[in-house]
């Protein structure tokens, strides 16, 4: 029982290749079913994301072979010239393979490191291809186990807690202030990339009530629409300062939108409820001068991904307590197939040594005469006992050994000694 | 039986003494004069208000809190979840040994376990340490136990390090006055607890301000949980405080068949109470909601501080018996 790995990420090919490597969950349903028809895998799973496209199998023949045939046969499914293919891809096989996976699972190997999406990614995944029965015993205790070590490094390392995007620091920063967002308001101002970002943000920690503000409603009204939101006409400031909680400004001024006399007002306008405001703006679009005023909380881009730069310094640090926590259910991963193995190895012994007793009863009686049906079975007995006495010993020992290493290397003992026929 | 006089540190001549009589005396002794009434007062009392607490509770509580605290210290600081559980469950086996040093103490001596100083600051510790617990159930926030933990800690090794008494306490017993101390006691602890959590409140703000936000600043509650946590504490303390006061009006009342008897100390709960309900009514309040609120409530902490120790120590008649 091997495992084979063919693919390609964001660091091994660049998103030229990447796109045309991608698989839409149809596209992966239907590669599924090719494979395993095409005799290259028993089991399949493609699991295709923006930042990596891989395909991960349990191969009938030998991996090396296996994976040779997986490069082909990703090349003639996208319709990708192999030699322009073959430099992005990489192979991974068995033990790495199983470490890749829960390395992907845990955020260690994603563009931005320890982010949570790929989790659910390799879990939609694994869905796909178990419903259509793509995969079998080897990859779903695979996969599993890919989702549980996900699991333990995002609970027990800060890998994934920390925002990595300034879009995403500025919300956590918001909820440090008034905890859950579903009761409070927003106000944006500006309508383009970053203040779309942020709104995404927003939605995804259920900000109750959104508003845009734009010099051009139509793209407010366009990016209102989109998030659920409402329009606030420009130059309505003294009722919009009094509705939000956040305000996130990102509009092109060469001015300050908002002064410290504005804020003054409103904050005394809608008595003094604590305001939090990320200035996005380049220029700053909110006055300086106002972040001393009570209950006002100012946050410009500077201040914002310095954040993000400590974040991804301290996600660094968390690093190599994920990596103990990845090695260790490779290492049960491990054990899992290695105990899988030796019960195979001991079946497939003991049905060696019992058709050749059957070969060597046969062969002897013929020189013994004199012996009745009777005796003759119950000799074939001893034979059997004696021959499952022998088992049973090394069987416990094997089971019983601690050392994977030692266990690996007694199993292989096995089947170099007496099953050197016997496909892995 | 033999009594003890400390006024002329003679002996007195035995007499009958009943319970009841003992109750009566003592607790018009103590209106009338401000001087406990030694006399009354069992030989045996005096000399087990010397007995130490039986040490295996003590040493067991220690460990439990000074493990407590380590654990929150590591949530806190390292973010590690089964740190923070720890911190739980270790605060929750401190507060029953606690509870059985206190108990312990109590049958040891006779009375009730905070009838002096050291049996005060105990129960204080231990009452801390309880609305802490079901502040952090209630509100599913772990990470403020590195800051209440050391004041929990100080006040149960304050309690063991208190002088001897001066006096014995007054055999007062009955249910209702052990309510009225017991939930004098709950409401400065909830007081207190309130306090930890305004400074922290203040603490955070201040780092959120100055734009210096660090690891611990991501692992401690939002403002407005801390906000919210601080009022839920003060409402613990006022409806413990408002009841024990009465509580402590209708054990006068049987002691005496006297509602009314003046003492500083009424004066100063009177504030208290208002100081409280002041506090409340202000953080709702937008304008004030916030540091402004923090502030007042550090500050509302200060009366209950003097409340505690110069009213009860210099003023009061009736809570000066330690």
């Amino acid at each position: 029982m091997e495992i084979v790995l063919v693919g390609l990420n964001h660091r091994s090919a660049p998103v030229e290749v990447r796109e045309k490597v991608s698989f839409t969950n149809d596209q992966a349903r239907q590669a599924a079913e090719e494979l395993r028809a095409r005799g290259i895998l028993h089991e399949t799973l493609v699991l295709s994301t923006c930042n990596r496209s891989e395909v991960y199998g349990v191969p009938p023949e030998t991996t090396r072979e296996s994976a040779a045939a997986l490069s082909n046969y990703l090349s003639s499914f996208h319709s990708v010239e192999l030699e322009l293919l073959s430099p992005s891809l990489y192979h991974h096989y068995d033990r790495y393979a199983v470490r890749h996976l829960f390395r992907v699972a845990s955020g260690l190997d994603s563009m931005m490191l320890g982010e949570a999406e790929i989790l659910g990614q390799v879990r939609e995944a694994y869905r796909i291809a178990y419903e259509q029965g793509a995969t079998g015993p080897v990859l779903n205790r695979l996969f599993q186990g890919a989702l549980e070590v996900g699991k333990r490094v995002r609970s027990e390392t800060e890998l994934g807690t920390r925002p990595m995007s300034v879009a995403s620091a500025g919300v956590k920063l918001a909820e440090r202030i008034f905890g859950k967002l579903h009761e409070r308001a927003a106000l944006v101002l500006g309508a383009g990339a970053i203040s779309e970002q942020v709104i995404s943000q927003l939605r995804d920690r259920n900000i109750a009530r959104l508003f845009v503000m734009n010099r051009s409603l139509e793209r407010a009204d366009n990016l209102a629409r989109q998030f659920a939101g409402k329009v606030i006409a420009w130059d309505d400031w003294e009722s919009a300062l009094t509705l939000p909680d956040v305000i996130v400004s990102s509009v092109s001024a060469e001015e300050p939108v908002l002064t410290r006399a504005h804020l003054e007002k409103a904050m005394a306008a809608r008595g003094n409820r604590p305001l939090f405001v990320m200035d996005l703006g380049v220029p700053r679009n909110i006055d300086p001068t106002a972040s001393s005023l009570y209950n006002f909380y100012l946050y410009n881009i500077d201040d914002l991904t310095q954040i993000v730069q400590q974040n991804r310094t301290s996600r660094e640090g968390e690093v190599p307590r994920a990596e103990v926590i990845v090695d260790e259910h490779v290492g049960k991963f491990l054990t899992w197939q290695a105990s899988v193995e030796i019960m195979g190895v001991v079946e497939a012994l003991r049905d060696k040594l019992k058709s050749e007793r059957a070969e060597f009863i046969r062969e002897r009686s013929e020189r013994i005469t004199g012996l009745t049906p009777q005796q003759r079975e119950q000799v074939e007995s001893l034979i059997d006992d004696l021959l499952e006495k022998m088992l049973l010993d090394p069987a416990r020992r094997l089971q019983g050994e601690k050392d994977l290493r030692r266990k690996i290397q007694q199993v292989e003992a096995i089947r170099g000694l007496f099953l050197p026929d016997r496909k892995r | 039986m033999t009594l003890f006089n400390v006024e002329d540190n003679k002996l007195r001549p035995p007499m009958r003494v009943t319970r009841r009589t003992v109750l009566w005396r003592s607790g018009y002794a103590i209106l009338r004069r401000g001087v406990p009434d030694f006399a009354l007062l069992s030989a045996r009392s005096s000399r087990a208000s010397g007995r130490p607490m039986n040490h295996l509770f003590f040493l067991l509580t220690l460990a439990a809190y000074l493990g407590s605290f380590a654990a929150y210290v590591g949530y806190l600081v390292a973010g590690l979840d089964w740190s923070g559980r720890l911190g739980s469950l270790l605060l929750a086996g401190g507060l029953v040994a606690h509870y059985f040093a206190l108990l312990e103490r109590a049958r040891g001596l006779h009375t009730v376990p905070y009838h002096d100083l050291s049996g005060s600051m105990s129960l204080f510790g231990w009452l801390l340490a309880l609305t802490y617990l079901s502040l952090e159930l209630f509100h599913r926030q772990r990470s403020v136990g590195a800051f209440v933990l050391p004041f929990v800690l100080a006040f149960f090794l304050f309690a063991q390090l208190s002088p001897p008494d001066r006096f014995a306490a007054p055999p007062a017993t009955g249910v209702i006055f052990a309510f009225h101390v017991t939930l004098s006691i709950l409401a400065y602890a909830a007081f207190g607890l309130s306090c930890v959590l305004s400074l922290i409140y203040l603490g955070e703000q201040r780092l959120l301000h100055e734009h210096r936000v660090g690891d611990v600043v991501w692992r401690l509650p939002s403002l407005d949980l801390l906000d919210r946590m601080s009022q839920s504490s003060v409402l613990v303390g006022l409806i413990s405080i408002a009841i024990g006061t009465a509580m402590g009006f209708v054990w006068v009342d049987r002691l005496t068949g006297n509602v009314w008897h003046y003492d500083p100390k009424y004066a100063v709960t009177l504030l208290v109470l208002a100081a409280y309900v002041f506090y409340l009514r202000l953080a709702r309040n937008p304008s004030w909601r916030g540091a402004r609120a923090s502030q007042l409530c550090i500050f509302n902490f200060a009366i209950v501080i003097f409340s505690f120790t110069i009213v009860n120590l210099f003023f009061s008649h009736a809570h000066r018996y330690f």
